[in-house]
């Protein structure tokens, strides 16, 4: 093949793909840019140019700090947690643990269950009174409390939530590269006389790190995408303690019908997301060798 | 060559009146017609039978009836509809969603199709309390045809037990917090096993908020939607009671009390009294394993509660004679007969008086004599919250009155945090 | 870490912490079965003598058109999927396989979607939706994830592990590039096809927010959007009938995952997603 035939037929099998992110990822990113230095459209008035004013909106905006304040913590209690979870569970599972095939479906059941059905179910776990988890702290003698319902708890009880969700799905990635180590590796060190704790922290734990890396870019992007728990659970209340960043845009966007308003919040979004994708690689892929 | 365009222009201009015309003579009007599903039970089924029998009532038109899923998704998508230039002709939306509507320039007063005295009678058969919220700026914008209110529910075996008059609700502000006072049983250990009185605060507190506002001798807002008086002492006061049965007295739970699940906590005797919307009577009826009963919200300086639920509006983007069709369809439906048979069917309250006289809601009222509460509570009901911008105003209440609730401000401090920001949006409509 | 000879004391100590979080990682499964086929009063009372019933699975069925939204799912699973593999394995194997001017600008812009996806971009791709006119359709909540980043990463990264050498013996033989893709390079990949199918699946079966934004009609709402609309109803929440919903429509997830779940960790072992 020639050159310039090579090139051609790289571009035609690109060309559907391209077609299709350019339309639905590339141009919207940039005309959101645009869109959030116009006002909004309304009957009467058609979107004019104003600048910078959404954005200074955005600063005096109380409801977007808090949002994003929430969203950073929320982050911050997810990620960790689900993902140590989620390592705990295939180390495991991949062990030979009595009820070890019920145990890998246990774990792996909140991936199979939409998001916006088991919030329902656990709204019923946080009722207060009669509640699963008050029931169960009934009978231990504890008082009742009203999880979601307070200032305090409601944004950790939707991480808890959260959580449950994510460590199975990501467990399958750990439980996938536990599975294609070589066990000479451990049997190796148990003739050493290495110790387990030392085995799992020198050996396993850096020979995971291509998943770890993998699995935390995912529970990034994931804390700042999942709201549907939000619309069952909350709705972003009480007094906005559950509001994140996307469940706002939702709100501006398709319940106050603030487009431009909401195009510079999804900008707030987009460059957090792309701070993180910066930091994923200039630090993190220097440190990691990805397969 | 001119001659000839202008002899085809004539020509081709003469085809299309005529087909214009065949048109009309032989197809019906169609009327697509989005309808909300906020209530369970069969609804789409009884709606698709009443629309038959309208069609065969009048031939000439088609109607088109689509399930536009809650209330929320069907202003969506009637907004959305606007402006893709594709509305349909009438809607049931929400009261409060007539400044929205009127801001995005979608619909039209019915002062446009209201033309005989017999229609202007039929406009004034209209509880006023319903009419309320359909009007602004001296034009009636929409049609109320299912309404709620807000009403207490009780639990009689609660109250006997508590040594209280079962055929005795509260009356009071000051009964209501005393009965809850008696109602509220604790373990040995201090837990409270059953609350007093519950007034659900998760996503829209402002409604069941509303009620203590109007009985404490005020309203949230001007007719007009260009002023909200959130701050007037009479609604922080409000709010303060609210506070007081929740931290003074103990007789309410504490933090938001979820709304879908009050009715539950109701059933499960975790409450004695709850507030909620008379839509869930039925519910109520079908669930309590108790005897139960049904009252007017308690007074302070008067008796109260707001308005809820959906009007009928006929949008702009319409022919002359789809609005004439459709406001036909409208009347059909509020006639006294369809009014009470609906209030039967669904929970919701019939919304005109003579409705009311009907044989079949006279016996269903001699059956179930709680349904009549809501209508004698009509009397003193008020307009639900609506202003410009209505969503944004209204959630500035409901914010401020959560931060209360869940303990981060003072009722006072609330109140003034949520008039600013209603201030500041609604600067623009002034 | 199959060559140690674990501590009796410990090794029970951890079967003891797997099953507890076990147990409670199924719990609101437990509970959905529990309240499904229990009448209304016994959604929260468990007691064992509670008579059972398939009633709330009647009425969930009667109250909203669930076959519906069931069809709708998979039409949407199906085509998303479907899409997804031609595009993925097209694109991943110019990436892969090909020198071309571009191509590394090119596989970054195609790496920006890992983090930019669809969901955040709701308010541009609604606006898109509605001027290309196709708004509430299976189709529009379909569209913005046909290319996937993720998927062209990951087939890019298996295809290059397939070796020259079978490559350039295919082209001896006279294929054309694309038949050397369908001969040598989709069989190989397998592994990674099918755990690509698998998260995509899930995915789409559970997504929710962009369906319920970009649809709001019956014949195109999948099954989540059709659940929420179900389930928030003026009078309250009703949980058996949730739950009697829930179960009716992942059931089929549910019950392919069970059987399956060992093929799926095997093939995400073979592609090497880790």
């Amino acid at each position: 093949m020639t050159r310039t035939r090579e090139w051609l037929y790289a571009w035609l099998l690109l060309l559907p793909a391209a077609t299709l992110l350019a339309l639905f990822t590339h141009y919207p990113a940039i005309a959101n840019l645009w869109h959030s230095f116009l006002s909004t459209p309304k009957a009467n008035r058609p979107a004019k140019f104003i600048g910078l004013d959404n954005y200074r909106a955005l600063v005096d905006d109380p409801v977007f700090w808090q949002a994003l304040t929430n969203n950073l913590w929320y982050a911050l209690g997810t990620i960790p947690l689900s993902i140590a979870l989620a390592l705990l569970m295939a180390l495991w599972v991949n062990q030979r643990l009595p009820g070890r095939g019920f145990l890998r479906l246990a774990y792996f059941t909140p991936t199979v269950l939409p998001m916006i059905a088991v919030a329902n179910i656990w709204l019923f776990f946080y009722t207060p009174g009669y509640g699963l988890f008050d029931q169960i702290a009934g009978a231990l003698g504890f008082g009742h409390h009203n999880w979601l319902g307070s200032q305090s708890t409601a944004l950790p009880a939707l991480m808890i939530v959260t959580i449950w969700k994510e460590a199975g799905f990501f467990m399958i990635f750990y439980l996938a590269a536990l599975q294609s180590m070589s066990p000479h590796l451990a049997e190796a060190a148990a003739i050493e006389g290495a110790s387990r704790r030392y085995f799992f922290w020198r050996v396993t734990f850096p020979l995971l790190m291509p998943t770890t890396l993998f699995v935390l870019v995912n529970a990034v992007i994931n804390a700042f995408r999942l709201v549907d728990h939000i619309v069952v659970m909350t709705r972003g209340g009480p007094d906005n303690a559950t509001a994140l960043l996307l469940y706002y845009i939702f709100e501006i966007g398709f319940r106050f019908w603030d487009s431009s308003y909401a195009a510079a919040l999804t900008m707030v979004l987009l460059v957090l997301l792309g701070a993180v994708a910066l930091f994923q690689f200039f630090f993190l892929e220097r440190r990691t060798h990805y397969q | 060559m001119k001659v000839f365009a202008k002899a085809g222009a004539w020509f081709l201009g003469v085809v299309l009146a005529v087909v214009a015309g065949l048109a009309s003579a032989q197809t019906p009007v169609e009327v697509p017609f989005f309808y909300p599903v906020a209530v369970g039970g069969p609804i789409t089924k009884i709606i698709d039978g009443l629309a038959a029998d309208f069609e065969k009532e009048n031939p000439g038109i088609k109607l088109k009836p689509i399930y536009s899923g809650s209330y929320q998704e069907s202003i969506a998508k009637a907004l959305t509809a606007v402006k893709s230039g594709d509305p349909p002709v009438t809607s049931i939306l929400l009261s409060t969603d007539m400044f929205t509507l009127i801001d995005e320039d979608a619909i039209v007063p019915f002062d446009e199709v209201i033309k005989t005295s017999d229609d202007r009678k039929w406009l004034a058969s209209f509880y006023p309390a319903f009419m309320e919220n359909s009007q602004t700026g001296g034009k009636t914008w929409g049609i109320p045809f299912q309404r709620s209110t807000v009403v207490l529910f009780y639990n009689k075996d609660a109250f006997k037990e508590a040594g209280l008059d079962p055929g005795k609700p509260p009356a009071t502000w000051t009964q209501m917090r005393e009965y809850a006072q008696k109602l509220t049983k604790r373990d040995a250990s201090g837990n409270v096993t059953q609350w007093g009185v519950q007034i659900p605060s998760s996503g829209f507190p402002y409604w069941l908020f509303q009620g203590l506002v109007i009985e404490n001798g005020t309203n949230l807002m001007n007719q007009a939607g260009t002023q909200v008086y959130y701050d007037k002492p009479e609604v922080v006061g409000a709010l303060q009671y609210w506070l007081d049965l929740v931290n003074k007295y103990k007789v309410h739970p504490p933090g938001i009390v979820e709304w879908g699940t009050t009715p539950k906590d109701f059933f499960e005797r975790k409450v004695a009294m709850m507030w909620t919307t008379t839509g869930n009577l039925t519910n109520v009826k079908n669930n309590a394993k108790f005897d139960f009963g049904v009252a007017m919200l308690p007074a302070e300086k008067r008796r109260g509660s707001p308005t809820g639920g959906g009007n009928f509006y006929i949008f702009k983007k319409s022919t002359p004679a789809q609005r004439e069709a459709a406001f036909k369809f409208i009347k059909w439906m509020t006639t006294p007969e369809r009014a009470a048979q609906w209030g039967i069917d669904t929970g919701y309250v019939a919304v005109r008086a003579d409705a009311w006289d009907t044989p079949a809601m006279k016996k269903y009222v001699e059956g179930f004599p709680a349904a009549a509460v809501a209508r004698d509570q009509l009397p003193f009901a008020k307009a639900e919250l609506s202003t410009h911008d209505n969503q944004r105003v209204t959630k500035a209440l409901n914010d401020g009155l959560q931060a209360a609730l869940t303990g981060t401000k003072s009722a006072a401090q609330a109140m003034k945090d949520a008039q600013r920001e209603a201030d500041r949006l609604l600067r623009s409509y002034k | 870490m199959n060559g140690y000879a674990v501590r009796p004391l410990s090794r029970s100590l951890e079967t003891f912490g797997a099953w507890v979080l076990g147990i409670v990682w199924v719990l609101p499964l437990v509970y959905a079965f529990w309240t499904a086929f229990h009448p209304p009063a016994y959604s929260t009372d468990f007691s064992l003598t509670a008579p059972l019933t398939v009633a709330n699975f009647v009425k969930a069925w009667q109250a909203a058109p669930f076959a519906r939204y069931f069809v709708n799912t998979v039409i949407l699973v199906t085509m998303v999927l479907a899409a997804q593999l031609v595009l993925v394995t097209l694109a991943a194997y110019a990436f892969a396989r090909f020198r071309f001017p571009g191509r590394d600008v090119a596989f970054a812009l195609v790496l920006v979607q890992l983090m930019v996806m669809p969901d955040v971009l709701i308010v541009e791709n609604y606006r898109t939706m509605t001027e290309l006119g196709i708004k509430d359709t299976i189709l529009s909540i379909g569209l913005p994830y046909m290319a996937s980043a993720f998927g062209i990463f990951l087939l890019r990264q298996t295809f290059k592990t397939v070796p020259r050498e079978l490559d350039e013996a295919a082209r001896v033989e006279g294929c054309s590039p694309l038949q050397t893709l369908w001969k040598v390079y989709v069989p190989l990949a397998k592994p990674t096809y099918i755990a690509y199918a698998l998260v995509s699946i899930s995915y789409h079966w559970n997504n929710f927010l962009w369906p319920l934004i970009i649809t709001n009609s019956v014949e195109s709402r999948p099954v989540t959007v059709g659940l929420q609309v179900f389930s928030a109803t003026d009078q309250g929440i009703d949980w058996s009938i949730i739950c009697a919903a829930t179960l009716m429509t992942t059931g089929p997830l549910l019950v392919a995952f069970l059987l399956f779940q060992r093929q799926f960790v095997q093939s995400f072992i073979r592609a090497g997603i880790r």
